[in-house]
């Protein structure tokens, strides 16, 4: 072929060099990005109350508690936190009750209305939260679900449950039938045929998802915030006391509500790559 | 004592016709071979058989008892799979015990006969691998392996050797019909490999779009086809045809020879001989040779012969080359005539 051709090929040694410093700043940049708020979150959570409030900061925490301990001992925090995690596992609960059954149905079975069922899973998304607030809250005090966690959990379940049933979807979809029917012909029924050969292949998609639900219950505040008053979840409580309460409460609360959500991503990140390895076969 | 019946069994995906009216009996412990090209129903007819799918229309009997409501399960029946569908999240051994172990049966026996298959098929050094860690041909073999341990009385298996290399084939095949032989198996055995129909049916049947053409043994399915497709799909170049006109008296023009023919036909037939039937004599048809293929003990020869091509295996003392004007003849009993109409064989 031509010369042209093969400059295209083989770039310079400058463009390469170039490449290479544009891939590292973005790399570095995109880290910073994360990890910079959340190293400021932990500072000012490992220190003292005064140095929280007073200027200037200081780049390294001080392993102080003192904003921990407030934060433990304000009143009705421990309540709320203990709220936010009831809430989220039963959301995380319900969720894949309800979902993964729904994933399974979609990807296993032809119906008449699949395709409209599965444009109405996603549309459940489509209308923003505080157009639904008022009926919803109309709603739960008729029934007299208001402010109470379980009320709480099923909102945040309509909310995680899209992710959960496509998740679930493509999971299941991703294995072949055959193993099913292999399974079948072996002496089971569809029942041990599932919990012998489809649920272990899907656990960690399963697991990855339900904790998927956990976290969008976790963060989310709108729906805790309009649906509760009595038992509000930490994300509704620290909202409602943003004005009132002292900055050291409100980073400790930010850092109480970003590590569980941390850790839980960061536990299951292998199971998250098994995942997409199963989407990827 | 497991006799397969398929009695009328027709299915439809829609608006698609996959099987028309099928009928099949297979005998107690008989190799059963089904030979047709691609897509023309095995796969669906076998699922039909084991319960994964249901037939449109018809039923199926096993060993005297009506089995179409029944859930795979329950029919008695292993299968092998086209594409394998060995358990990915489980050991070879698992893989091959998984039957044996839904029928709760002891540790020991599990193992005794996971490894009796695995020996059988020359698996046995692979029995802790996991199904990614094993090529195409080994996970066939896992496959076939699973279902001879559980020692059905039916075996359906759908293309089992396709992805082997052609001496373990000829070996796997010999152990696999030594197995089923001792064990009073009864086999339905899918493939496209005609030498392999061969030399393992006890009979054939040969489908084509979704009809069962011809079902009967190797040496009459290859020596007396009942149908044209049969003849033309058969044998390794298959059939030649040529175009026969009556000359009256059961007699028949074919090229510009005269032949006995079918005595009650009086319309145009269709002239049939296979290849290696045909022998160089004087007053043969001439033909002239366009392409000469060696191979080994037989010279296969594509000439043009009555406007068509034409192929004769000859012996490779011949010399021939392309170009040349043969005069070839075909062995008198061996010519078949078909009826272009119906298709059908015409004695
Ligand atoms: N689930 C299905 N839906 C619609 N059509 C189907 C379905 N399964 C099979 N078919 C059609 O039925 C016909 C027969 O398919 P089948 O799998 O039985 O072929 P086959 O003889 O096993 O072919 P091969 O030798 O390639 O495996 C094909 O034309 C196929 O497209
Ligand atoms: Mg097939």
């Amino acid at each position: 072929m031509t010369a042209a051709t093969t400059e295209v090929v083989e770039p310079s040694q400058d463009t390469r060099k170039a490449g290479r410093f544009v891939y590292v700043t973005g790399v570095v940049l995109l880290c910073a990005w994360v990890l910079v708020p959340l190293y400021f979150l932990l500072i000012n959570t490992l220190s003292s109350p005064e140095t929280v409030n007073s200027y200037p900061k200081s780049f390294i925490p001080e392993f102080d508690l003192g904003s921990l301990t407030f934060f433990a001992g304000f009143d009705g925090i421990l309540t709320a936190l203990k709220n936010s995690v009831i809430v989220a596992a039963m959301t995380m609960v319900m969720s894949i009750v309800i979902g993964a059954p729904a994933g399974y149905a979609l990807s296993r079975f032809e119906f008449r209305g699949k395709e409209l069922f599965r444009l109405l899973i996603l549309l459940t998304r489509a209308f923003p939260l505080p157009l639904l607030a008022l009926p919803l809250a109309v709603m739960f005090i008729r029934t007299g679900i208001d402010d109470t966690v379980f009320g709480l959990a099923l909102v945040h379940t309509t909310l995680a449950l899209p992710f959960a049933v496509l998740i679930t979807f493509s999971l299941f979809s991703g294995i072949p039938i055959e193993l099913e029917e292999a399974a079948w012909t072996l002496g089971c029924n569809r029942l041990t045929a599932f919990q012998k050969v489809i649920l272990p292949l899907v656990l960690p998609g399963i697991t990855a998802s339900a904790i998927f639900a956990f976290v969008i219950s976790w963060n989310e505040v709108f729906a805790a915030a309009v649906l509760t008053i009595e038992n509000r979840t930490l994300t509704a409580f620290l909202l409602q006391n943003l004005d009132t309460s002292p900055l050291h409460l409100k980073f400790a609360g930010g850092f109480i509500l970003v590590v569980p959500a941390l850790i839980f991503i960061f536990a299951v990140r292998k199971y998250l790559f098994a995942m997409w390895g199963i989407a990827n076969r | 004592m497991a006799v397969i019946e398929i009695k009328n069994v027709a299915k439809r995906f829609g608006e698609y016709q996959a099987l028309h009216d099928i009928n099949l009996t297979i005998a107690d412990q008989e190799f059963m071979v089904l030979l047709g090209a691609s897509g023309c129903g095995k796969s669906t007819l076998l699922r039909i058989i084991c319960g994964l799918e249901t037939a449109s229309e018809g039923e199926i009997w096993i060993d005297g008892k009506r089995v179409d409501h029944l859930a795979p399960k329950d029919r008695g029946i292993s299968m092998v799979f086209q594409n394998y569908a060995v358990f990915p999240h489980l050991t070879v051994f698992e893989n091959i015990g998984f039957g044996l172990r839904m029928q709760k049966l002891p540790n020991d026996e599990v193992k005794r006969r996971v490894e009796r298959t695995a020996g059988l098929m020359h698996i046995e050094q692979l029995l802790s691998r996991y199904s990614g860690e094993l090529s195409g041909g080994q996970r066939q073999r896992v496959a076939v392996a699973r279902a001879l341990a559980m020692e059905p009385d039916v075996i359906l298996m759908d293309e089992p050797l396709s992805n082997l290399d052609a001496l373990l084939r000829m070996e796997m095949r010999a152990e696999l019909k030594g197995v089923l032989a001792e064990s009073n198996t009864t086999a339905i055995y899918v493939t496209h490999d005609q030498v392999e129909a061969m030399s393992m049916a006890d009979r054939i049947s040969v489908m084509h779009e979704g009809k069962i053409v011809q079902a009967a043994s190797p040496i009459e399915v290859y020596r007396n086809p009942a149908a044209k497709f049969v003849a033309g799909f058969i044998g390794n170049p298959p059939m030649n045809f040529l175009e026969a006109s009556p000359q009256g008296g059961g007699k028949f023009s074919v090229a510009g020879h005269s032949f006995d023919g079918p005595s009650a036909a009086n319309s145009n037939l269709q002239f049939a001989i296979r290849p290696e039937d045909m022998t160089l004599a004087e007053n043969g048809f001439p033909a002239v040779a366009k392409v000469v293929e060696p191979l080994g003990a037989h010279l296969l020869v594509t000439c043009e012969l009555d406007g068509k091509l034409f192929r004769a295996i000859l012996d490779s003392e011949m010399q021939v080359k392309p170009g040349e004007t043969l005069k070839l003849s075909p062995v008198q009993d061996r010519i078949r005539w078909f009826d272009p109409e119906t298709t059908l064989a015409v004695a």
